[in-house]
């Protein structure tokens, strides 16, 4: 039952993120206390694991989803360990008779693992009475009631939203053992980030280049559809495009390894979060770019 | 008398933790599994009716253990089987299959015989349950 | 050995007279085998103070083009094409005076899809020659293009069961003792209460066809009536393999068509009845819907010593191709010939659709089957219920287990004796399925599934100490090295 090397992995995997690193260690903490008990006929019942991840995109839920799977595989509270992740149109149908089974099919390939249900507020359109989408919901109630053994359910999304969720199917709060918020990344962590990433992809940003990019995080944080690490991984992403087309422009001569290595400040400031920032027209864009 | 098809059949009948190993023996395998019933369990009965698609890709066995309830809860005067399938090149066929159900009485089979030309017969074998209109064959 | 070719090129190889095989083309060690060519394996022991090579070189001569002397009619031919050769030379390790011989031949030497022609070149003459003390097939590669020619095995496994409706098991035989003097309703009678008790097949033997005390047609209908009795009274299909084996083929066709008429699912043959006729029948057998069964009697008259003669492993390469359903080819634990590893290597030939050399396994080449239907094995000779966890941990599940004297000898009868052994798989099965160590708990997993069935608790007893440890003589011969080279 060692859960250390998981928590570890966790650790090096995610920058920051600290509140939800402790919280996960609580309820590691207490899930081993729980399995002790267990094995000296103490506990009585099956705690309930079902769990709620709250946090902005790109704030690692799906990250953290994983390792918490491994964690309750270790400890004896999934038998597989895997996870299943889906949104709503895995588990609602388009006419009659077609949502049941397709949420069971689903349950059915979580079992022995985690069902983590991404935005799990659009699985309730309050707007529509007749939406399968409640169909879904009392399917997975009643799962989460009756196989508890068999299935940990993480609802995952937005915290507000998921909070007019709650409010509106009581149902699943009271069936939610744990809630874990996932903060926003502070600048320091997004760029601590990028420079993680690029480190696993052999790039690293020239001083210049560094400088460049802190001030594209604080212009890009103001804009809208920001999210988080996703919008840091698609960054970069364009920024290495740029980078080659500026080495390719330019072949008449022999490239060095650090010349394919390195980012310079031009690679970055070619955003067009930079020209839209100075436009002030951000508030109509595309997201990233 | 009692129906021995399948691979477990001379076994006292299995509990449901035996029926779950052998289920995830199954899915570790990579096998899809299929549950079917019947109440005609002629031994060239071969498509007896399905309880669903084959389950295809599962990690555990659970949720065909809640599969196998249900189909119980309705079908459970009758015979169910449990199968595993394997899709791999040059097999594409069943791989295992075992009965998990079957009814409390077993009447068994008559055989007919037909006298032919010199010493053969032709032979027929008959389900004495089957005598009857289905759905009644095995509910008292 | 020796890497230089001798070949005599130009006009002085045309000039008559006697002249070394391995100056006439028949050593090349330069040759690479193209992926069309037939490749043979062969264990050649020269006699006393002949040169090995020019012996291996003979021996690839005798099997394809050669004579003992030069022939200007090999003018007319694009001799050099039709020449086998043998292309390399390793002495046997371990065995002083004996070499591996590997020789290819070129494709346009067979006749397609016909074992007798394939053998009357490569085991044609030469096993006869002179300069050799002794000389044996060891092994055999058959091009894709070449297995493409045949009809593989008339139903296969997976067609096999899907007709018999079992899976995941292996089937269970008994062949019907006394194996001769039964009239046809006592013999009826051992059917009957073999299948009933729970064995899917009961089967001939290889010598009953058609006798003073049991004319065949007297088998046959006693049979049919116990095959549909039993598969009454269990709900289950159940099979027996009629011997069809007879003096002509008219006669053959006769026996099986009688079968076919009544209902039967499966006939049997025996290996003596030669490939030409196992070649028909198993052509009438994928006409028929009918399973094939062979028996490989009189196979150790030249499959057995190490240094003479033909491997199981090749017949049972040429039985694939030929078409038989069901093969005899080893038990191990039994009471007939059987080395762990080259049964092992028999079993994968039929089975597998790929075989990778493993020269632990007496595998020397890798071969394509290039979906042939699989071939069922069968087990038979000495075997009983209290081996089964270590029958079906060598042997795996596609295998028929036959247990004559393991179901008829039982002392409370043929019917408990057949479902002691199908209790033991049964077990057996259901321990290994769900991950239990079966090999190491068999006797208990036996002994708890014997607390629930009092015929296998007493056959456990009765063969408790039954085993037929003896040195065998056919283990192949390797250094486990990366090299056979020595």
């Amino acid at each position: 039952m060692e859960i250390a090397p998981v928590l570890a992995q966790l650790d090096r995997e995610l920058i920051g993120l600290m509140p939800v690193k402790t919280r996960i260690r609580e309820i590691a903490s207490l899930l081993l206390i729980e399995r002790i008990r267990q094995k000296m006929a103490l506990a009585t019942t099956f705690p309930t694991l079902h769990m709620s991840f709250t946090g902005n995109p790109g704030t690692g839920k799906t990250t953290v989803a994983l390792r918490m799977a491994g964690i309750l595989h270790r400890l004896g509270f999934v038998r597989r360990g895997h996870v299943i992740s889906v949104t709503r149109d895995d588990l609602v149908g388009q006419y009659i008779g077609h949502t049941a089974p397709k949420t069971k099919e689903i349950l059915k390939k979580a079992m022995g693992g985690v069902l983590f249900i991404d935005e799990a507020y659009y699985l309730y359109r309050p707007e529509n009475e007749r939406d399968y989408g409640q169909e879904a919901i009392e399917i997975l109630l009643q799962m989460m009631e009756a196989q508890r053994e068999d299935l940990v359910v993480i609802l995952a999304g937005y915290g507000d939203r998921m909070e007019k969720f709650f409010q509106s199917n009581p149902g699943f709060r009271s069936r939610i053992g744990h809630h874990i918020d996932f903060p926003d990344y502070s600048e320091a962590e997004l760029l601590a980030i990028a420079q993680l990433m690029l480190e696993e992809q052999h790039y690293r940003f020239s001083p210049k280049a560094r400088e460049a990019f802190e001030h594209y995080i604080a212009v890009r944080k103001t804009q809208p559809l920001f999210s988080n690490a996703r919008s840091i991984r698609n960054a970069l992403d364009r920024i290495r495009l740029r980078q080659a087309n500026r080495l390719v422009a330019n072949l008449d001569r022999v490239l060095t390894g650090e010349d394919v290595m390195s980012i310079e400040a031009d690679d970055v400031l070619a955003s067009r979060v930079f020209s839209k920032a100075a436009r002030e027209t951000g508030l109509n864009g595309k997201g990233d770019a | 008398m009692r129906v021995t098809q399948g691979c477990f059949s001379f076994l006292p009948d299995l509990t449901d933790e035996q029926i779950r190993s052998q289920v995830q023996y199954c899915l570790e395998k990579g096998w899809a599994v299929n549950i079917e019933f019947t109440d005609d369990p002629h031994p060239r009965n071969t498509y007896w009716e399905m309880w669903g698609l084959p389950m295809f890709d599962l990690r555990d066995a659970a949720g065909i253990m809640k599969e196998l309830a249900d189909c119980r809860r309705v079908y459970g005067d009758r015979y169910i089987r449990i199968s595993g399938f394997d899709a791999s090149h040059g097999w594409e066929s069943v791989r295992i299959s075992f009965i998990a159900n079957r009814p409390a009485n077993e009447p068994g089979f008559g055989l007919q015989r037909q006298e032919a030309e010199g010493r053969n017969t032709r032979y027929s074998t008959f389900s004495y349950a089957a005598q009857k209109p289905e759905g009644e064959r095995y509910s008292s | 050995m020796n890497d230089q070719s001798m070949t005599v090129r130009g006009k002085e190889r045309y000039k008559s007279g006697v002249m070394e095989y391995k100056r006439m083309g028949y050593w090349e060690p330069g040759y690479q085998p193209k992926d069309t060519d037939v490749i043979a394996l062969f264990r050649v022991t020269p006699q006393d103070g002949v040169d090995p090579t020019e012996a291996c070189a003979a021996v690839a001569g005798e099997s394809s083009t050669a004579t003992w002397t030069v022939v200007w009619t090999d003018r007319l031919t694009a001799a050099e094409k039709y020449r086998a050769k043998c292309y390399r030379v390793d002495p046997v390790p371990n065995s002083l005076g004996s070499y591996f011989a590997y020789i290819a031949y070129d494709l346009d030497l067979f006749e397609p899809g016909s074992i007798s022609n394939l053998t009357a070149s490569i085991i044609g003459n030469v096993f006869g020659f002179k300069p050799l003390k002794a000389l044996r097939l060891e092994d055999m590669r058959f091009p894709v293009a070449y297995v493409k020619t045949f009809q593989g095995p008339a139903t296969g496994i997976v067609v096999e069961r899907e007709r018999l409706d079992k899976f995941g098991r292996p089937l269970l035989g008994a062949t019907v003792k006394p194996k001769l003097g039964l009239s046809g309703r006592n013999y009826g009678r051992v059917v009957y209460e073999a299948l009933k008790g729970g064995l899917d097949f009961t089967k001939d033997d290889e010598n009953i066809n058609s006798q003073p005390f049991m004319h065949w047609r007297e088998r046959f209908l006693y049979c049919t009536e116990a095959v549909n009795r039993a598969q009454a009274a269990t709900g289950e299909i159940k099979g027996t393999y009629l011997n069809v084996t007879a003096a002509t083929m008219e006669d053959m066709y006769e026996r099986a068509e009688f079968a076919h008429e009544l209902g039967s699912n499966i006939v049997m043959i025996d290996l003596v009845i030669g490939y030409t006729a196992i070649q028909s029948m198993a052509k009438w057998a994928r006409r028929n819907d009918m399973i094939l069964h062979l028996h490989r009697a009189g196979h150790s008259t030249y499959t057995r010593q190490r240094s003479h003669g033909v491997s199981f492993r090749v017949i049972a390469k040429w039985m694939r191709l030929a078409g038989v359903d069901h093969i005899h080819a080893g038990t191990v634990v039994g009471k007939l010939e059987g080395d762990p590893n080259t049964t092992r290597g028999y079993y994968d030939i039929c089975r597998e659709d790929y075989v990778p050399e493993n020269l632990a396994h007496g595998i020397f080449f890798d071969q394509h089957w290039a979906s042939l239907n699989k071939l069922m094995p069968v087990a038979s000779g000495g075997i009983h219920a209290g081996q089964m966890h270590q029958l079906l941990d060598l042997l795996g599940e596609d295998v028929v287990l036959q247990f004559g004297g393991g179901t008829i000898g039982h002392p409370r009868g043929i019917q408990a004796g057949a479902t002691a052994n199908r209790v033991a798989l049964e077990a057996m099965i259901l321990a290994r399925n769900e991950g239990r160590d079966f090999v190491h708990e068999g006797p208990e997993i036996l002994a708890k599934a014997a607390l629930t069935c009092t015929p296998l608790r007493e056959a456990l007893e009765v063969w408790k100490d039954v085993t037929f440890n003896y040195e065998s003589t056919d283990a192949p011969d390797f250094v486990p090295t990366p090299s056979m080279a020595v």
